[in-house]
């Protein structure tokens, strides 16, 4: 009941021994992730909360028959932690690291291009199906089973999105946070696809914010091929051109990029937009009645 | 990260991107000695500020003696230039750049972006040199023409000589243009960069082509690897409390409202200033505090917030995740007591250890408005400014 992860996941950590790694190595254990392996070159051999430590991702995979990585490694190293991983076979590639360069994943996703991977991220919170399998840095008590899949640029805005869903009782199959820089992996689109095609999800709530136009392109293809209903919210009505708010990503530039003109074209595909942050949840609720 | 056109000009030059001869200066003296130096017996003076416009708003005048030079940049230097990409409170003038004058053909543009549809760099051209590319965008799409460039082969010859054509360059100047073209890419990757823009790109009248001017951004994510381009920082172009804000790992926008906000993450912080908003209040500024925040990164923060003096009413919004609300709340108050509160304070916590927290703020001896959620929070905030 869910999409890109679930029990079968066998998961590695690119960055284990580090101290961001090695944290959230045992925050997901504890959330009962199957973590099979960590990777940091050069510390292959060590032990971490259990876990196999590997010198590269090619013996991880050797040995450990991984599935999924996320990564948690400085920035100077993602890009390559990404490509390794990527050369390895490992098929689902996550990468938490916020402040990649973002000429370094303009290489890697040409370089990633044919290898058959999905990319999700950098700067960004993972993916998570709640009860089976949590990948990436999220709360997971927040999260409960359910059917409603929840793709997102944001990381605490996404938080936000779930407790409310939570509250009303509505349980979630997948949690994608896609990240919020200008030059990702996984999109909108490949996001909504792979709800639209899940058997165990019935509707879909969509985050987006300023600059770019992600959100328009998904709102296009939303209206042409998407039979599930679709709630939306775009961050950043408030928020001034030419400025970078936080995420690399989130700028209005030459006058493009602006909330108005996503909450426009997600309206015109027939999605339901709350206009404020806290009516996510109740937007949603009203659509599955 | 912005930097000056001269600046951008000098590493066009260290790469062999052709620009006209010149100097900065920083007076009036300098300005003289500048032109005096260059030679000729035409110059340009071009106030130096990151903001697009200086045209138009009186920034860039051509001086055909050296009493005409010093004339303009004593009217220049010191000014506060108005223009659309400055807003109403304008932009002191503290450069000037002193450049030969260049006998002009033809007024072309080129750019380079890193362009987020195509997942890569972008090379842009158009015929109409001198006009902004958004408004060519808009109103002439068709006199735009792009290439995408691969990052594994660079941009290749053939795409440079397809956008030459384009551009209606002929004979020796088709193959200048290419050599042009390449080299402007491999300072634009070697450099970093986010956008790269020539206008106008001019062909002089002896079919050279010559940038008459250079505008350069930079990723800030990749100024740890470019030592000599975080050396270009001008701090006087930018927003003291942005600075403030940056050396201290935190995301600081200024804006013009009254209600300061506290947020943990950038969404959450754009979706907080937007819920101000939308119960008819004014954020004061966006902030996010980043998802790893501790007790000193909230007590900086609370000191930036705290010292605008627009700020009537502060409003904390934290989704505890990994960060915990006890702790986020033992951070706040710590940051009350050191820096003392003159304005209403609303604290949001929501999360994990959400009652520990909310404990913590109750028990302080400051007078902490609670709220219950996003929009509980936002609600007060307005309500104690009387809006």
């Amino acid at each position: 009941m869910s999409v890109l992860v679930d029990k079968s996941t066998r998961l590695i950590v690119q960055g284990i021994t580090g101290s961001t790694g090695g944290f959230h190595t045992k925050q997901m254990l504890e959330y009962g992730t199957n973590i099979v392996g960590g990777v940091t070159p050069g510390k292959g051999g060590q032990t971490i909360h259990g876990v196999p430590v590997f010198n590269t991702v090619r013996e991880a995979v050797e040995e450990t028959g991984c599935n999924a990585t996320v990564i948690y490694v400085p920035p100077p190293f993602a890009a390559d932690a990404m490509m390794e991983a990527a050369e390895a076979g490992v098929e689902l590639i996550v990468t938490i690291t916020e402040g990649v360069p973002v000429q370094d994943m303009v290489t890697v996703n040409r370089y990633v291009a044919d290898k058959g991977v999905t990319m999700i991220g950098p700067n960004c919170p993972g993916v998570i199906t709640p009860g089976a399998c949590k990948i990436g840095i999220m709360p997971g008590h927040i999260h409960k089973e359910g059917r409603v899949g929840v793709v997102s640029r944001s990381g605490t805005l996404t938080y936000e999105a779930v407790g409310q869903l939570t509250a009303l009782d509505i349980g979630q199959s997948t949690c994608i946070g896609i990240g919020g820089d200008p030059i990702n992996g996984m999109d909108f689109i490949t996001a909504l696809e792979l709800f639209e095609n899940d058997p165990d999800t019935d509707a879909v709530v969509m985050i987006g914010e300023i600059g770019g136009t992600a959100e328009e392109e998904a709102a296009a293809w939303v209206k042409a091929n998407m039979s599930k209903p679709v709630a939306g919210f775009i961050a950043g009505r408030t928020a001034p051109p030419g400025k970078r708010m936080g995420h690399a990503g989130a700028i209005i530039s030459g006058g493009t990029g602006t909330a108005e003109e996503k909450i426009a074209a997600m309206q015109k595909a027939g999605i339901s937009v709350a206009l404020s942050p806290a009516d996510i949840g109740t937007t949603l609720q009203g659509l599955l009645k | 990260m912005n930097i000056h056109e001269y600046q951008a000009k000098m590493i066009f030059r260290d790469y062999g991107v052709t620009v006209p001869e010149g100097k900065p200066a920083f007076s009036v003296d300098e300005a003289v000695e500048a032109a005096k130096a260059i030679g000729g017996e035409l110059w340009v003076i071009k106030a130096q500020i990151h903001a697009g416009g200086r045209g138009k708003a009186g920034g860039v005048k051509l001086a055909r003696t050296i009493d005409e030079v010093r004339e303009h940049a004593e009217d220049i230097l010191g000014k506060t230039l108005v223009t659309h990409q400055t807003g109403p409170e304008g932009q002191l003038v503290r450069r000037l750049y002193v450049e030969s004058g260049v006998d002009i053909d033809r007024e072309l543009y080129l750019g380079l972006v890193v362009d987020r549809e195509n997942d890569g760099v972008v090379l842009m051209a158009s015929t109409e040199g001198g006009v902004e590319i958004e408004t060519v965008a808009e109103e002439t799409p068709e006199k735009i023409h792009k290439v995408v460039i691969d990052p594994l082969t660079g941009l290749a010859d053939f795409q440079a000589r397809q956008i030459a054509f384009a551009l209606g360059l002929e004979g020796k100047t088709v193959f200048q243009a290419v050599k042009f073209m390449k080299l402007l890419y491999a300072s634009f990757v070697e450099k970093d960069a986010s956008t790269a823009e020539i206008n106008p790109l001019v062909v002089t009248t002896g079919g050279e082509l010559i940038a008459l001017d250079a505008k350069m951004n930079f990723d800030d994510n990749a100024l740890y690897r470019q030592p000599a381009v975080e050396e270009f920082r001008d701090e006087s172009e930018e927003d003291p409390a942005e600075l403030a804000a940056k050396a201290h790992g935190l995301s600081y926008v200024n804006l013009d409202g009254n209600i300061g906000c506290m947020v943990n993450g950038a969404g959450l912080a754009m979706g907080t200033m937007d819920i101000i908003k939308h119960y008819g209040g004014e954020p004061a500024n966006f902030l996010d505090v980043g998802g790893g925040a501790d007790a000193e990164t909230v007590t900086e923060a609370f000191k930036i917030i705290t010292g605008d003096e627009r700020v009537e009413c502060i409003f904390i919004n934290i989704f505890g995740g990994i960060m915990k609300c006890d702790v986020i709340a033992e951070g706040v108050v710590a940051a009350v007591e050191e820096v003392g509160l003159k304005v209403p304070l609303v604290v949001r916590l929501a999360g994990t250890n959400v009652e520990a927290g909310r404990r913590i703020l109750q028990e302080s001896p400051f007078d902490i408005v609670s709220a219950e959620s996003m929009a509980d929070g936002a609600k007060k905030a307005i309500e104690l400014i009387g809006g």
